[in-house]
């Protein structure tokens, strides 16, 4: 993880050097021209909330970003680096985890192996349940979690915040620098939102870069430290969050314009 | 655990990771498990007891006599093997319609090569495994690969195959068996002294198994059984082995010196090499683990990374060629292969066994010795009515009405489940 902190680099907000930066980024399907020259920064340590309207594009970004529906032009790189993304296998080894809105959890399995589901540990050829079940622990410990009692829980008794941690926790399991979350509290109460928000932010906090797909700006605003809007395809903006209020937000999602800032700390 | 000096202890929050050490907090662990819906092979065990009280009391000659046991074993074979193939299938929510029929095939195609064409024991075993795991390939790239539903490609392979049965055996004849290793595979018994053996080395790999698995895993600290719970499975399953073979050891021809007929079935030895090996492949392998999660959900095992269509082809090869050695155990025993081996009723009895033990059809959920004990309670109904002088029908309409018991069961605790978000 790059550790060096030189000056901006991106478009916009300062600290560090961004982990993955999109920049130009084309994606049509057909003759529908879903991405117009996008430009995008993740940085480690901060959460980025990506918003817009439906139909910007923030489901086609974060799977052209995956390497499901790969993107048509633009730069893609990674620590630095050029990256070509072809594939579900490519972003992973680069350390990119995707967390969908519908988790993509099997319900007849406990939580353990959930988490580690298609990238069992073995040994002998045989799957090794120490091994896993330890560093599952060591994970959800990692981040805090303190809504499982039991990692050996069937995932369909748990509760949806309950599944969001722990597709969470698969995400972060794998080392990875960048997790990029689909609306995590889409479905949940309360509580159970407040849960999830806190543990979007140890992730930031442990150093990850987090993507935060979300159409609820009170949590874009709680946990957010940029917003990158999204209209129609291209990128209105990617500000920081202090410097606006959340009207001027909704009227650049709303609108595509993005109005003069307010000022705060910036 | 004994991390208290650690200082991270207090970070880690798993509570119920503790096991029940006392009995009373076991017995009231199990009845919140079956509260929620979770209720394993409970009913279908609860079943085999009643079922098997009830015949005992109406025919105590008769039934309960070792002889009697010993021809169940054998009776139930043929069904149970195919159900463990049939639970591949179905815990992926497929079905195999035409496997009995493909255990059929698979003994002809066995048949022939020995008694038409001269062939040695083992090859011509292979002969008929490897025409069951082409069948289940055939069936398997079907569904896999063209996507067509399961039930229609064996609805298709149930009639077609019965065709080539009649082929294989020609118009209203039967291949006969003279193969004194075959024969045995379904009407012989193991040396009393094997059995013992046998029933030594289950006990000790078992409870010597269990217990260095729990001190291992409590050692680095991960879930394990308490010491209580380790004891009540290991007298139980050491209570079970040493009372079978017992009663199976001791002398229970009807002449005895005519022909003594005493030791463990060979047909039960089979069937629990088969579910020992196969309950190993499910729970302890990579594949196995896999096979569960396309049944549970198969878009999250696609994104996992999970090869799905790779996984529902080896299922279906490996419950057609389970079901080629279904179709021997039911050759083995009447000796020949005729055109119904493997018909008829077969394979809906080894699919009502599988559900019975607890299987579901919506896959995802079932194990392998729901099929040994569902087949069992099957083949019980069949064999206490005969017993009872009862007619066909109304062995097939007791038979329906355990069925619709046990689906009901399985509905009710369904609903519970998902009320108390539990499968």
């Amino acid at each position: 993880m790059s550790v060096d902190t030189p000056e901006r680099t991106g478009p916009t907000g300062p600290t560090t050097q961004p982990l993955l930066t999109l920049r130009g980024i084309q994606k049509s399907f057909g003759a529908v021209h879903v991405l117009r020259g996008v430009d995008l920064d993740v940085r480690p340590g901060r959460v980025t909330a990506l918003v817009g309207d439906n139909g910007a594009g923030k489901s086609t970004l974060i799977k052209g970003i995956a390497g499901i529906h790969p993107f048509d032009e633009g730069d893609y790189s990674f620590d630095g680096q050029p990256v070509k993304v072809h594939g579900p296998k490519d972003s992973n080894a680069l350390g990119i985890e995707v967390v969908y809105q519908d988790l993509a959890l099997c319900d007849n399995l406990d939580v353990v192996h959930n988490m580690f589901l298609g990238r069992e540990i073995t040994k002998g050829g045989l799957i090794d349940e120490d091994t896993m079940e330890k560093r599952a622990r060591e994970t959800l410990d990692g981040l805090s979690v303190r809504t499982l009692k039991s990692v050996r829980t069937h995932v369909s008794a748990l509760s949806g915040g309950q599944r969001q941690t722990v597709a969470i926790a698969r995400a972060v399991l794998w080392n990875s620098k960048v997790v990029i979350l689909d609306e995590p509290t889409a479905a949940l109460g309360v509580a159970q939102t407040e849960q999830v928000l806190k543990l979007v932010r140890r992730l930031a906090d442990r150093g990850l870069g987090v993507v935060l797909i979300s159409h609820n700006l009170n949590d874009v605003f709680e946990v957010a430290d940029d917003i990158a809007i999204l209209y129609l395809g291209a990128m209105v903006g990617q500000v920081e969050t202090s410097d606006y209020t959340r009207e001027q937000i909704v009227t650049a999602i709303t609108t595509g314009q993005l109005p003069a800032k307010t000022g705060g700390a910036a | 655990m004994s991390t208290a000096t650690d200082p991270t202890a207090a970070e880690k929050w798993h509570p119920e990771d503790e096991s029940p050490r006392t009995f009373g907090a076991l017995v009231s662990g199990y009845v919140d498990r079956l509260r929620g819906g979770d209720v394993g092979s409970l009913p279908a065990v609860l079943g085999l007891v009643t079922l098997v009280i009830v015949f005992s009391v109406l025919r105590p000659d008769t039934f309960p006599t070792a002889y009697n046991i010993g021809n169940l074993l054998g009776q139930s074979a043929g069904i149970v093997v195919l159900a463990m193939g049939l639970v591949f299938v179905l815990l992926l929510g497929e079905i195999d319609l035409g496997a009995g029929i493909t255990g059929g095939v698979s003994a002809a195609a066995m048949g022939i090569v020995l008694s038409r064409h001269g062939w040695p024991t083992v090859p011509a075993i292979l002969v008929g495994l490897l025409t069951g795991a082409v069948i289940g390939f055939f069936i398997g790239i079907l569904v896999s690969r063209l996507g067509i539903p399961s039930f229609v490609v064996t609805l298709a392979t149930y009639l077609g195959l019965q065709g080539v049965l009649l082929k294989q055996t020609g118009a209203g004849g039967t291949i006969p068996l003279q193969n004194d290793f075959i024969i045995k595979l379904n009407n012989g018994n193991l040396s009393v002294a094997l059995g013992w053996v046998l029933a030594i080395v289950i006990i000790v790999g078992y409870v010597g198994g269990t217990f260095w698995s729990m001190r291992r895993r409590r050692s680095a600290g991960l879930t394990a059984e308490s010491n209580l719970q380790w004891a009540l499975k290991a007298i139980t399953l050491t209570v079970i082995v040493l009372a079978v073979v017992t009663f199976l050891s001791a002398e229970r021809g009807p002449h005895p010196n005519l022909k003594s007929i005493r030791g463990l079935p060979i047909s039960l030895v089979l069937m629990i090499g088969l579910l020992l090996v196969l309950s190993f492949a499910l729970s302890r392998t990579t594949w196995g683990r896999h096979v569960y999660a396309v049944g549970g959900n198969a878009e999250a095992a696609r994104r996992a990374g999970i090869n799905v269509a790779w996984i529902k082809l080896t299922c279906f090869v490996v419950a057609s060629t389970i079901a080629a050695i279904a179709g021997i155990l039911l050759a083995s025993r009447t000796n020949s292969i005729s055109p119904t081996t493997g018909g008829g009723t077969t394979l809906l009895y080894a699919v009502g066994a599988a559900v019975i033990g607890g299987t579901s059809l919506f896959g995802g959920k079932g194990r392998i010795i729901d099929a040994l004990i569902g087949g069992i309670v099957i083949k019980i109904i069949d064999n206490g009515m005969g017993l009872l002088d009862q007619d066909q029908g109304t062995v097939w309409m007791v038979t329906g009405g355990v069925l619709l018991l046990a689906a009901s069961v399985d509905a009710v605790s369904r609903r519970r489940a998902s009320a108390s978000g539990r499968v």
